[in-house]
């Protein structure tokens, strides 16, 4: 599953970033590494983007991103 | 001979207030060569040793290309820096030392300030920074930017360690370690080979390395890399990041000490709950939105522009025009002095009131974190209309004055979101055209004033929405905008921090008046009080200006306001909008009173108007090119000529078009 399907409230680990994404290195180097805990915090008011929780800060990023951050729930 | 220093850090790591620390008021705000990002440079002093420092734009990392990260880098490794100080933000470390981590790898002096240790405190944890220096190799000097506590220490720091750079520490495991090594001696780079050849595992970086190098030895090179790589599982371009993160996760989990538990909820969550509500979100955005509108031209606004207005008038016109009256200097003289650069300047300047308070709400917004969350707020609606959540802020200044609204569009990541912003940007109705409106709409709509003016605001807002949908198809060139943005914990902004953005941006207005605006007073003077063979005119009509406008009437015929007193009006209008009714006002004889006092020009301009064509005029008024400083601003912001003239065009285009379609839709509906 993806970023994108998470729902706000659960918490997933990272388990890798989708290739065709143009923004994979910046994601990466935000901190969204392979084994790394996110908390989905909230939808934003119009259902996009999200806001993430992740290494103690809060982050926001849009579905399309989200759908190519690959995750397992936990 | 001083001391030069780079400050780099994350963004809102407290860089600009750490910033403001170290230089107070002495500093410059310009831009990078040939770009549009903010350079700031100031002075310091340290011991009797005069320092310089640069502020390097706020990155994440060094390894993607965005403009900031380019031009970061380049500048530290330029060799013009003699020491970098490295913000860190102590209540987000993990992210904060990814960069220091790159930073190291650039094999620089290095000093780093440990800032906002007293937030992470409150959370109930402490972190060793004695500990924390030893593992880095890098003296750590803690700082409390926000109080400017640590700084005399900090700059003790940075002068003690210039010339030395420390060994770096162990980041990355034995097996990525080797194929480093291996990388750094065959690349046989010395100066910083460290991070090139970081680089170079990371992405084969011939972009990197130039093309100093032989591509043939480049790709076997990159073969060898890649072979010995395997060993990790995951994917090349990840490997260094990956192994960069779990070092500081290590790292710091080593030097931090959780005193008490950590509550599920900061203060700052606890906002949010509230600021960005699935409901209440969009009416706290609206209610800021109107606050900050009616706080900088409602009453507030209005009254300070009125009493500055006053002393423009009293304090600055009337002396002079006293004093070349009683120098006896000659007409034109008088008429270029008091007509010409005074009153367009003045009239100008009488918005910085407004304006000053315009960009204090502004700041206010920006420091505490409140424009993050109203961004974030509004993406997906602006992203309908081809834009990003960031573009609302240059709009809804739009409805203040142009100029500093496109200047805001700084604050937009992607090349192609900046340039679709500043193309609809000016349809949102600014200060300066109201007065035309309520001339109008006093003249022909007296029972109906309010609506009508809302009905015009109303236009610019849906032909702005209509433009973006539209122009998005064609503006493509640039990247994909991204949301990818931090929001930040909310602070509480310190007046040194609000004061020195406020008035970095007031200052600009400033000059501007003075100079584009200035000259551009002279030439329009210039052109309305002579005419072709240099004599000056007693009546406009017969001046330049006038000439050429009744030439230009013709243009205007099929949107039903063909004199050429319109004409005239609409390019003096060019060179400040309310303008338009001065002009207006001087051509039907009733004088500059006209601005003042609207009813004045109801008579004269009932003889020239009617309902219809005076809509149809106001929606061009509102519409076509904005003034010319407006056009400077723009031209300056998207740094080309080709998308300014685009821009302007375009504007003036769906001017005539939605007049044209005003006009001849309300005859053929049998309207006059």
């Amino acid at each position: 599953m993806t970023l994108k399907d998470v729902n706000p409230g659960q918490v997933c680990v990272i388990e890798g970033i989708g290739k065709k994404s143009s923004l994979r290195k910046r994601i990466i180097d935000m901190g969204l590494t392979i084994g790394t805990k996110i908390e989905v915090r909230k939808l934003a008011p119009l259902g996009d983007p999200i806001e993430i929780l992740i290494r103690g800060y809060h982050l926001s990023l849009r579905k399309a991103e989200a759908a190519e951050v690959f995750v397992r729930l936990i | 001979m001083g001391l030069h220093i780079a400050l780099v850090g994350n963004p809102n790591s407290g860089k600009t207030t750490l910033f403001n620390d170290l230089t107070g008021s002495n500093q410059y705000v310009g831009n990078w060569p040939g770009v549009t990002v903010e350079k700031k440079t100031g002075k310091a002093k340290h011991d009797h040793l005069p320092i310089d420092i640069t502020d390097l734009p706020g990155i994440y990392s060094f390894s993607t290309y965005t403009l900031e990260e380019v031009i970061a880098r380049e500048f530290v490794e330029s060799g013009d820096v003699d020491v970098i100080i490295n913000i860190v933000d102590a209540s987000n470390i993990e992210r904060n030392l990814f960069l220091t981590l790159q930073l190291l790898e650039m094999g620089k002096p290095m000093v780093i300030a440990m800032n906002m240790m007293d937030v992470l405190k409150t959370r109930g944890t402490l972190l060793d920074c004695e500990a924390l220096s030893k593992q880095l190799n890098v003296p750590i000097v803690p700082i409390v930017a926000s109080k400017s506590q640590g700084i005399k220490e900090l700059l003790q720091a940075a002068v003690d360690q210039m010339g030395i750079v420390p060994p770096l520490p162990m980041i990355y495991n034995e097996p990525l370690e080797h194929v480093i090594q291996m990388v750094e001696k065959k690349l046989k780079v010395s100066v910083m080979s460290r991070m090139h050849a970081v680089r170079f595992v990371e992405e084969g970086g011939i972009a990197v390395l130039g093309h100093t190098i032989d591509p043939v030895f480049l790709a076997q090179l990159n073969e060898e890399v890649e072979k010995k790589i395997a060993f990790k599982s995951i994917d090349r371009d990840m490997v260094i990041s990956d192994e960069k993160y779990a070092f500081i996760t290590n790292l710091v989990s080593g030097v931090t000490t959780q005193i008490k538990e950590k509550e599920k909820y900061s203060l700052s969550d606890k906002i949010d709950a509230i600021v960005t509500h699935r409901i209440f979100a969009i009416p706290i955005f609206l209610m800021v939105m109107f606050g900050l509108f009616s706080l900088s031209f409602g009453p507030v606004g209005s009254f300070f522009k009125s009493n500055f207005e006053w002393l423009i008038q009293e304090g600055i016109i009337v002396p002079i025009s006293n004093i070349l009256e009683f120098l006896q200097v000659s007409d034109w003289m008088y008429s270029l002095v008091v007509d010409g650069v005074l009153g367009g300047v003045g009239s100008v300047l009488s918005f910085l009131p407004e304006i000053t308070i315009l960009f204090l709400t502004l700041s206010i917004l920006e420091d505490t974190g409140y424009m993050a969350r109203a961004a974030f707020i509004m993406d997906r609606l602006l992203r309908k209309f081809g834009l990003s959540g960031r573009s609302f802020i240059p709009m809804i200044m739009g409805f203040g004055c142009t100029v500093p609204a496109l200047m805001a569009t700084r604050t937009l990541e992607s090349e192609r979101d900046r340039r679709l912003t500043m193309m609809i940007t000016p349809f949102m109705s600014c200060g300066a055209r109201f007065p035309i409106y309520a001339v109008f709409a006093a003249a022909f709509f007296a029972d109906s004033q309010a609506t009508v003016v809302f009905s015009i605001y109303l236009l610019g807002i849906v032909i702005a929405v209509v433009s973006g949908i539209i122009l998005k198809r064609f503006v493509t060139k640039g990247k994909i905008s991204s949301f990818i943005m931090e929001l930040p914990e909310y602070r509480w902004p310190t007046p040194k921090n609000l004061f020195l953005h406020t008035w970095d941006r007031v200052k600009g207005f400033i000059i501007k008046a003075g100079t584009v605006i200035l000259v551009a007073m002279v030439i329009i003077w210039f052109l309305q009080s002579f005419d072709f063979s240099f004599r000056m005119v007693d009546d406009s009509v017969n001046s330049i200006f006038g000439i050429i406008g009744s030439q230009l009437a013709i243009l205007f015929k099929p949107l039903g306001f063909g004199d050429w007193r319109s004409a005239m009006s609409l390019i003096v209008g060019l060179v400040a909008k309310e303008a338009v009714v001065g002009t207006l006002g001087v051509l039907y004889g009733v004088g500059e009173a006209a601005v003042d006092n609207p009813e004045l020009l109801s008579a004269p301009l009932r003889t020239m108007y009617t309902p219809l064509t005076a809509y149809a005029f106001m929606a061009f008024t509102l519409l076509y090119m904005p003034c010319i400083a407006a056009f400077a601003a723009m031209k300056r912001e998207m740094n080309s000529w080709k998308w300014t003239l685009i821009a302007v065009t375009y504007q003036t285009g769906v001017a005539w078009m939605v007049a044209f379609v005003i006009y001849q839709g309300g005859l053929l509906l049998g309207l006059r």
